[in-house]
């Protein structure tokens, strides 16, 4: 016997819709249902009525913290279809700006984690500092959140020294207080207690359900679109893929600690080596007729665009595959307990936030089923962390 | 020797909130007091400005904008555009293709307002 709990369609972690059916024996969940579909944004559909450059801001708004990861893809997909090169500096540009946005959303996720777990000091700290990157982006684009920096053939603005400046000293503060971050992660009973062991996932697993980014790499494997096949220019900054073999929540912290501390190094390796020239070559506004699919790591996973042109300057056929969808399906098996792994109720939250999800590039309540019982209930996300908190409260 | 290092993760975040008892408040209290101190950088893309005198009706910024906020019309003496405000998004594409820069984006963020039609700029 066991009983069902609904989680969604109002999203888990991030209020967004989604719905999850756990089926739960006692304490332990014993599956899990993942329902997609709540959130239809009709974005493909709309593309295919404007033209390319109106899609830039539109492609922007399919999610707003990696929204730089979502333009940069739209205009390489474009450029590719051009089959045009653009200047190398806005390249360069290109990866700054990509790496200062995945410093933003790689803190804000470490925030949310501290918050899921109940430990709210540490994501007020976190969500202080961002602001330090998000100011720097602000500086540099002329907005906090949607930058509008890329456009097709090239950047939009240049880096002038003032800038360069400033940036680099915003870096040494990141720095700074990143390696505290890491310093607290690793030695924190708090968090130490609720995220080893927790949401495990093997490299088998892993790769059989398609995951992405962080989640993949935290199970040890070694993949990353910006090492692997790389864009912009990638392929001269050089970085290390992060990896970590614990496969548990714990293991996609640490992947996303020692990630910021990379792109911190890569954004100075880039102003270093900035070559001078133009940011940008003007292409015509109807690409020739064909088709291309562009990738990105965005700061969740890989991201991935494909467009089909019919030689008009509106895209006949627009797709859209964000991170979180290839993320989605390894939940199954990180929250269904199996011989001596067990998941606790308490601990799906955590489990669910792991992964980043970012439901409106994908769904918010929860539906219990109970085995013994044969009793079906539905909590909220809301009600459902009170309850993980005061279990973790009991247990202390 | 676990002991210890319990102590000292307890000891490193107590340090830490020490230190900021003596630092000063990072929080702005924005719409009611301290106004003056919200920091808005050099090429902030804020709202809107036209000038009509400038422009010569040539429509390349209803042709970039992915909002409709810019509409097309014939006023009596020339060709022009109009602007729905509430609808726009501060992309900045049309201040970019304006071949007589007749289209600025202020500094100014505060846009917010009662009445839609309190937005259109004719």
């Amino acid at each position: 016997m066991s009983f069902n709990i609904p989680i969604g369609p109002q999203h888990p972690a991030l209020k967004e819709p989604e719905n999850f059916t756990f089926t739960v024996d006692g304490e332990y969940v014993v599956g899990v249902k993942v329902r997609i579909g709540y959130m239809h944004k009709g974005i493909e559909k709309l593309m295919e009525s404007k033209n390319y450059i109106q899609n830039i801001p539109l492609v922007e708004r399919i999610c707003g913290i990696c929204n730089v990861a979502h333009t940069l893809c739209y205009c390489q997909n474009i450029e590719y279809l051009h089959g045009k090169e653009i200047p190398r500096r806005a390249e360069f540009i290109r990866v700054i700006i990509e790496e200062l946005n995945r410093i933003h959303s790689h803190l804000l996720w470490i925030g949310i984690v501290a918050h899921e777990v109940g430990f709210d000091t540490f994501f007020m700290y976190t969500w202080r500092d961002r602001e330090v990157v998000m100011d720097l982006i602000e500086l540099l684009t002329g907005n906090r959140v949607s930058t509008a920096l890329n456009t097709i053939g090239g950047v939009r603005r240049n880096i002038d020294n003032d800038k360069a400046y400033r940036l680099k000293k915003g870096m040494e503060i990141l720095e700074r207080r990143t390696k505290y971050y890491k310093q607290i992660a690793t030695a924190e009973p708090t968090l130490l207690t609720r995220l080893k062991g927790v949401g495990i996932l093997t490299p088998k697993e892993a790769i059989k359900w398609s995951a992405v980014g962080p989640t993949l790499r935290a199970s040890g494997i070694k993949s990353d679109v910006r090492a692997d096949d790389p864009y912009a220019a990638h392929d001269e900054v050089p970085f290390n893929v992060i990896t970590y073999d614990s496969c548990d929540v714990f293991g996609r912290l640490m992947v996303r600690i020692d990630e910021t501390l990379e792109s911190i190094d890569m954004v100075r390796h880039c102003l270093d080596h900035i070559p001078s020239g133009p940011i940008r070559i003007r292409l015509p506004n109807a690409p020739p007729k064909g088709e291309s699919i562009s990738r990105v790591e965005a700061p969740r996973g890989e991201d991935i665009h494909y467009v089909k042109s019919n030689g008009s300057d509106k895209p006949e056929r627009y797709k859209v595959r964000a991170p979180t969808l290839g993320n989605l399906l390894s939940l199954i098996e990180m929250l269904t307990s199996k011989g001596e792994y067990v998941v606790h109720i308490a601990d799906i939250p955590v489990v669910l936030a792991g992964i980043d999800p970012c439901m409106c590039c994908m769904d918010r309540s929860i539906k219990f089923i109970d085995l013994r019982k044969e009793k079906v209930w539905t909590w909220t996300w809301d009600r459902l962390k009170k309850y993980s908190k005061e279990v973790h409260e009991k247990s202390k | 020797m676990k002991k210890v290092n319990e102590v000292n993760s307890y000891m490193a975040m107590t340090f830490e909130a020490l230190r900021h008892i003596l630092k000063k408040r990072a929080t702005i209290l924005y719409p009611f007091k301290e106004r003056e101190k919200v920091h808005v950088p050099k090429g902030f893309r804020g709202e809107l400005v036209f000038y009509l005198d400038k422009c010569i009706g040539c429509a390349s910024c209803f042709k970039v904008c992915p909002s409709e906020t810019i509409e097309i019309i014939y006023d009596g003496q020339k060709r022009r555009p109009i602007f729905y405000l509430d609808r726009c998004t501060r992309c900045q594409q049309c201040e970019e293709i304006c071949p007589t820069h007749a289209i600025e984006l202020t500094d100014n963020f505060e846009t917010v307002g009662f009445d839609r039609k309190e937005k259109i700029v004719k």
